[in-house]
Order: C-alpha cells, then sequence, then structure tokens
C-alpha cells in the first residue's frame, strides 16, 4: 500500500508542472473565480501548496487519511474550507477545490509510461479512494462551520432582540420580535423579572406586535411568563396581538386570562390609569403633540 | 428545633423568612401561624421571601396552603418580594400559586393589606384612594 501511494507521490512531485495549471484550469472552468470572493493568486497558492502537502502525504501516509502523516493535509482543507464556509461558498464549489484535482492526477498516471495497464488501474482506484475520503472531510469541516456560523447568529438576535423598555414610572414594556421558543422565552422572563425587581415595576407590559405567529406552544410560553411576574408581584398586560392572530388563537382554542388590548397605546392608557394616572390634553385642539401626563393624588 | 417568629403589625401579621426553608421548618410555620391568626384575630398575613433563594413543590404547596388556610380563616395573604429566580422555578414546577396575592415589596403588601381593610371595615377609604 505505502508503495503504491510513494509511486503516486513520485509522480505528483515530478510532474507538479503539468497537474497544478490543468488542476487551476479545471477549478477556474467550474467557477471557483467567479463569484469574485477569492483572487487567482490566492486561488494558485492554496492550490500549490496543497499539492506539497498532499504529495508529502502520500509519501509517508500510505492511503489512510487519518495517518499522521497526513495532518497538515487535513489542517490545510479545514483552513480552506472554513474561510470557504465564512466567505459563503456553495458546499459544492467548496468539495470541488479538492474533486477536480482527480482528473489531472488521473491523467499523470495515464502518461507515466513505465507503469503496466494493471497497474495504472491500481494506482487510479488508490488515488480515487482517498481523494474521495478527503473531499468527504471538506464537506464535514465546511458543513460545521456553517453550523457554528447559525448557532453565533441565533445567539446574537435572540441577545438583540429582548429589550425591556421603561414607559414610565413602575410601568415596563416588553416588545417581542421574533418567535418564541422555549430559550428565548427564558431569556425574555429573566430580563424582565430582574429589571421588574430593579425598577420595582407594578405592571409589565408584553407586547407581541412582532411575533409572527401564536400558537400553543407560543401561548403558553407567555403564560409562563405572566404567571412569573404574577408571583414576583406584578401586573401583566398583552398587547398587539393582529386581528389574523386573534383569529388563529380562537380557532386553537388558546386562552390567555390575562388582560389583553390591540395595541401598546391602549395597554399603556390602562397601565396609568391602573397606578392612578391620565393623559390629559393641555392646549386645546393644535395638532396631537402637546399631551402630557398628570399624576393625580400625588 | 428553629421557628420562623411570627410579627404581630396591626390589624396584620408579618413572616419574614430569613433562613432557607426545609420542610419540617415550612410545617411548623403552617401550624404556627394558623394558630396566630386564629388568637391575633388577624385580617392579613404577610410573607416576606425576599431571602429565600431556593424552592422545591413542598415550599410551593406550603405556601398555597397557607393562603388557603387563612382564607377560611377570613384573613388575606400577600408573599412579598419573590425573587425572579424563584418566580421561575415555581412556574416551572406547574406552582401559579393563583389564590395568593403578590407584590413586589413589603411596603406594597402592607397597603393591599390595608386598602382591603379599609374596604370590608369602614367605607372611608373609598372616594381617597392612593
Amino acid at each position: 500500500m505505502a508503495n503504491e501511494t510513494g509511486t503516486v507521490a513520485s509522480l505528483v512531485g515530478a510532474n507538479e508542472a503539468t497537474i497544478l495549471p490543468e488542476w487551476l484550469d479545471l477549478q477556474k472552468k467550474a467557477g471557483a473565480l467567479q463569484t469574485g470572493r477569492i483572487t487567482e493568486a490566492e486561488l494558485a497558492t492554496q492550490s500549490k501548496e496543497f499539492l506539497h502537502r498532499l504529495r508529502d502525504g502520500l509519501a509517508k501516509g500510505g492511503n489512510d487519511i487519518s495517518n499522521a502523516a497526513y495532518q497538515p493535509v487535513r489542517d490545510m482543507l479545514a483552513d480552506v474550507s472554513r474561510s470557504r464556509a465564512i466567505q459563503g461558498f456553495s458546499p459544492s464549489e467548496t468539495a470541488t477545490f479538492v474533486f477536480s484535482l482527480k482528473q489531472p492526477l488521473f491523467s499523470a498516471l495515464n502518461a507515466d509510461k513505465t507503469l503496466s495497464a494493471a497497474q495504472t488501474a491500481q494506482l487510479i482506484w488508490a488515488v480515487t479512494l482517498l481523494l474521495d475520503e478527503l473531499g468527504i472531510f471538506t464537506l464535514e469541516v465546511y458543513q460545521k462551520s456553517r453550523e457554528d456560523v447559525i448557532v453565533r447568529q441565533q445567539r446574537e438576535i435572540s441577545e438583540l432582540s429582548t429589550p425591556v423598555v421603561k414607559l414610565w414610572d413602575g410601568i415596563l414594556a416588553l416588545p417581542l420580535i421574533g418567535t418564541l421558543d422555549s430559550q428565548r422565552t427564558q431569556v425574555v422572563m429573566e430580563n424582565l423579572l430582574q429589571t421588574i425587581v430593579d425598577d420595582e415595576a407594578a405592571i409589565a407590559i408584553i407586547d407581541i406586535t412582532g411575533v409572527p405567529t401564536v400558537d400553543t406552544l407560543t401561548a403558553q410560553h407567555l403564560l409562563k411568563t405572566v404567571a412569573a411576574a404574577r408571583l414576583m408581584g406584578a401586573d401583566c398586560l398583552i398587547s398587539g396581538i393582529r386581528p389574523q392572530i386573534a383569529q388563529t388563537m380562537v380557532h386553537l382554542g388558546v386562552e390567555l386570562n390575562v388582560i389583553s388590548k390591540a395595541t401598546l397605546a391602549d395597554a399603556f392608557a390602562i397601565a396609568l390609569r391602573q397606578t392612578g394616572r391620565a393623559v390629559q390634553r393641555i392646549k386645546a385642539a393644535d395638532g396631537d403633540k402637546p399631551k402630557k401626563t398628570r399624576e393625580q393624588g400625588e | 428545633m428553629d421557628r420562623i417568629p411570627i410579627l404581630k403589625f396591626g390589624d396584620a401579621l408579618l413572616v419574614t423568612i430569613q433562613v432557607d426553608m426545609h420542610d419540617r421548618l415550612a410545617t411548623a410555620l403552617e401550624e404556627d401561624l394558623t394558630g396566630k391568626i386564629v388568637s391575633a384575630s388577624a385580617k392579613g398575613v404577610l410573607i416576606d421571601i425576599s431571602a429565600l433563594e431556593i424552592v422545591d413543590s413542598f415550599i410551593g404547596r406550603m405556601l398555597d396552603n397557607i393562603a388557603a388556610v387563612s382564607r377560611i380563616l377570613d384573613a388575606d395573604t400577600v408573599v412579598v418580594g419573590m425573587r425572579p429566580a424563584v418566580a421561575i422555578t415555581l412556574v416551572e414546577l406547574g406552582l401559579s400559586l393563583s389564590g395568593v396575592k403578590t407584590a413586589l415589596n413589603v411596603e406594597r403588601g402592607m397597603a393591599m393589606i390595608q386598602q382591603r381593610l379599609d374596604a370590608s371595615g369602614s367605607k372611608h377609604g373609598d372616594d381617597d384612594e392612593e
């Protein structure tokens, strides 16, 4: 086995001058440069470096890519596919980097007149297996990098989208945006409860204008949040239920059993009234701007 | 065995839980409180759990029981100062303590009890609510 790959290694070494340009041509034909994410010079350096590392691996590591001699090859492939995943290459574009090496290698093997037909076939088979494994490895790393990117984005989104806003003394608003899953509910709940403690808020308005759908699970999450806030001694109002969502909720048989209002403004008015305040116009009929809250009983 | 002190505060009883509750302490509190409500003819019970960091389903049920018992004995129970983590735990345990009134701190809890006393005892407080 080591002999086979050793032969291939010396062949690669000897024919680098023909293999490399052919390989680069193939990669370009496959559209590696089309999107402009990588320059031709970069691609050439990458390909040359990979060919060198592959030759060393073939010379010492046999055809087992988990062998320590292939470590540089694996490292390089991992780097390449990770950077391509982040740059937005498609999976096939990334895999082409490895698979397109087959053709130049095979023609180099065929061109070698010192080998018998049987030997050539055997070597081609060995090289095919090896490059397939390397290709699969590349895709695995690519997939993993993409997943990492997705996980990071999810975390960022959930951090960004759960602010607790103070509307007035003792009145908080929680504008929810996006789908409510268990994980986000946990973050939202903790945020809200902590702010209730910090601000000594008596009323919290949960605004679900930005929640695209409300199913039984989402309703359950909402109710949990409301129940937890009640246990802390704060009242919860729910606002921003859109007409379609209200219909869906009724069809699903979801009951919220809390005070709910159509808009945040309505909920805010209720909250002001419950804390003994009212909004009053202080200038007569001059547009809608001059409004001011008057605090009764204080 | 330790007992949790119950203070009489006007027409209300004030219980401040400063230590982590274990089951026997909870049962003892339930008994003491029931006796005290009757002997002091209290109209309200204020339980301050702001120092309580750990709850389990038993403690949660104990709070519910106290509320139910005192309602029978014509006293309101208000639980005040629950920590966020405790509230989340109770909700996850499925104990929403629907029979218990809650308030953010002792001051507001007292105000709630006072409001009820004003409403039921003499009808003075109605026209000038705070």
